[in-house]
């Protein structure tokens, strides 16, 4: 039972850290009163240069760093676009997420079937995985002991630290930030450059990581599962963490579910499913407790209406 | 004395100048997609020439064009309702398979009804499974405050399996071999044809009078006002006493049950069974987006909206093949020219004005 669990467990983190990467990045885009519906296209954009860069140069460091510039440049554009332009937040971001579907698809065609030379291999932290039972958890990649690190980091930076502050108050109240001489243009391009870093890096550690391999439209909607945790988050990198895994494990539930008869088509349903649950019990939720979205989010600053 | 350069709203827009953004827009569309087709070593100059030859080029290939037009028409006139009243159904896809899957269900279980009774019976099956698809979503956007971006979204990947579920298990035709298809259906729940083209005419019919309708319903009438009031200024239209809930369920439940129409179309007038959710709509619901967009949220210019987006999926599978190309090539069409949509509403909402200051 306990190798059951502690099996399912170690499979969970894995599966979800796509997501918690993912996730990390739009609660400090959304902090700041930007909302991007891009994700799955900078995540996909993501997963197929990095697979890319990894063939290409056997180095799947290498092809980390380019899927992370790949998503910062795909972020680029719904930046200038809706913090620039001040065009509609919706729109913009379903039209970076067609784009990078699209452009993945004709860069990746090369690479359907082939096999990746290197992958990022799992690191054995010594000691630690030798242990009974709980050492599997200490043979992970790198990629996700940076994403778990990461989150006790974006918490610390966006609660304690000044930037954390000025993040949250161009996202609240942007007119009141630019009175005290905040650049509420300049922390906006920033933290959707951030956004795109983080879809980037989750695409890469599914296409040089976790599956490894290039499969067109392989994220499958994971970006959008992203937009969906922010909002279940509540903006808040430590329950970020929470609903990646939830996910991640219901995942893995897909596939232990399997065996037991009931049609993969019906199981893969589960995830988006429990989207739409957990979307209705976090609205009530906020609702009640008047917690939740940044008051500025999806409305574009101008200096001139105020 | 200097120079200012100020950025002004503009209180009216004349259509001259709208035309000419839409044709600005898709201009620049097409030269930064060379840009990104030369990057990705595709001659653009090529592409583009077997695209239009493709698409207009020929009576077939315009016969294909109207025929890829009908959904296109049926589901984006729906969506420019909706995102009129500000409410982002974005899940059209998932509507036109639940209109397929009720209304072909309705032409696989009762074969032998006649066809004047049959076939009206599937459109009314398939509106009503593409409105229950949209129902959801503006439920819980009325009831429980949720998004209805993500979940008219999410239910476009339930649509999907629930489709593939039906095809490769119960609805399996025994006859199939294998393969995931429902068995064909009886004639009688077959759309005629004109001509030998693959145009099933009733649907295109139908989905004319649908837009020129809603077209109607949005500009005059009372209820039209009031969706287009939610729109603009909810808070607004609340205070005139408008139900903004009522809104939202009406152009949800009307843009999801049009889709569904689309659905049905494409069963029982082009596949005949039904099959994998990428056979029966190849992205039809993500290009009614554009198809909206591009006709500026006027359904009955998504006339002519649904016709050129038609002929660019018509063009696109012929540089698939000729060129080959994998089928996510129209989704950098997509991508791009709704950028660009967008980009030219704001600079036709807005101008620069340059003025001398003392």
């Amino acid at each position: 039972m306990i190798d059951f669990l502690v099996s399912v467990l170690t499979l969970t983190i894995p599966a979800g850290t796509a997501l918690l990467l993912g996730t990390l990045g739009e609660v400090y885009a959304e902090r700041s009163g930007v909302l991007n519906l891009g994700v799955e296209g900078m995540m996909i954009m993501g997963a197929v240069i990095g697979f890319a860069v990894t063939f290409a140069t056997k180095n799947a460091i290498l092809g980390i760093v380019a899927a992370s510039l790949a998503g910062v440049l795909m972020a680029l554009i719904h930046a200038y676009f809706s913090i620039t332009l001040r065009v509609n937040q919706v729109v913009s971001g379903l039209a970076l997420t067609m784009l990078g579907l699209g452009v993945s698809g004709l860069l990746g065609k090369q690479f359907i079937g082939m096999p990746l030379p290197v992958r990022l291999q799992p690191l054995n932290i010594p000691v630690l995985s030798n242990l009974p039972i709980i050492g599997e958890f200490f043979k992970y990649n790198a990629l996700i002991y940076f994403s778990i690190l990461l989150v006790p980091l974006l918490s610390f930076f966006l609660y304690k630290t000044n930037w954390g502050i000025v993040l949250r108050s161009v996202g609240e109240n942007p007119a009141a930030a630019d009175a005290m001489g905040v650049n509420v243009f300049l922390v906006r391009y920033l933290a959707v450059m951030f956004g795109g870093l983080m879809a980037g890096l989750g695409g890469a550690f599914l296409s040089v990581a976790y599956s490894p391999a290039w499969i067109e439209g392989m994220t499958a909607g994971a970006g959008w599962i992203v937009i969906a945790l922010t909002i279940f988050s509540l903006y808040d990198p430590t329950r970020a963490m929470l609903g990646a895994y939830l996910f991640g494990g219901v995942r893995v539930l897909q596939f232990r579910l399997q065996p037991l008869g009931i049609p993969a088509n019906l199981l893969n349903m589960l995830p988006f499913i429990m989207t739409i649950l957990v979307l209705v019990l976090i609205s009530e939720q906020a609702f009640r407790r008047r917690i939740g979205v940044p008051a500025a989010l999806m409305q574009p600053y101008s200096r001139e209406e105020k | 004395m200097s120079i200012r350069v100020r950025i002004e709203r503009r209180l009216e827009v004349s259509p001259q100048t709208q035309i000419l953004a839409i044709l600005l827009s898709l201009f620049l569309s097409f030269v930064v997609i060379a840009v990104i087709f030369s990057f990705l070593g595709v001659e653009p100059l090529n592409a583009y020439r077997r695209i239009f030859l493709g698409g207009f080029g020929s009576i077939y290939g315009l016969s294909e064009s109207i025929t890829k037009a009908i959904p296109l028409l049926l589901a984006g006139a729906g969506l420019a309702l909706s995102f009129k009243a500000r409410v982002y159904n974005i899940g059209a896809e998932g509507q036109i398979l639940m209109g397929a899957v009720v209304g072909g269900g309705i032409g696989l279980f009762l074969p032998n009804l006649p066809r004047s009774l049959l076939l009206p019976l599937m459109f009314l099956g398939g509106f009503l499974g593409g409105a229950v698809w949209g129902l959801i979503p503006a439920f819980l956007k009325t009831r429980f405050r949720v998004d209805e971006v993500l979940t008219s979204l999410m239910l476009v990947y339930i649509a999907s399996d629930l489709v593939r579920y039906l095809v490769y298990g119960p609805w399996r035709g025994p006859e199939q071999r294998g393969f995931p298809y429902s068995s064909p259906f009886s004639l009688s729940a077959q759309l005629p044809h004109l001509g030998t083209t693959r145009i099933h005419y009733p649907t295109l019919i139908l989905a004319i009078l649908l837009a020129v309708t809603v077209y109607i319903m949005l500009f005059y009438t009372k209820f039209g006002y009031e969706i287009r009031v939610v729109g603009e200024n909810p808070s607004a239209g609340r205070y005139a006493g408008m139900s903004v809930e009522r809104v939202v369920l009406f152009v949800l439940v009307l843009s999801g049950g049009l889709a569904g129409l689309a659905g049905v179309g494409e069963v029982a007038g082009i596949h005949a069974r039904l099959g994998p959710p990428e056979g029966i709509s190849p992205g039809y619901g993500f290009t009614a987006i554009i198809v909206a967009w591009l006709a500026r949220l006027n359904p009955l210019l998504t006339m002519i909206s649904a016709f050129f987006m038609g002929g660019l999926l018509v063009g696109g599978d012929a540089i698939q093949t000729a060129l080959n190309l994998p089928s996510a090539t129209i989704f950098v069409f997509n991508g791009v020219i709704l950028f660009f949509i967008i980009a030219a509403e704001y600079l036709t909402n807005y101008r620069i004005k340059v003025e001398a200051v003392r």
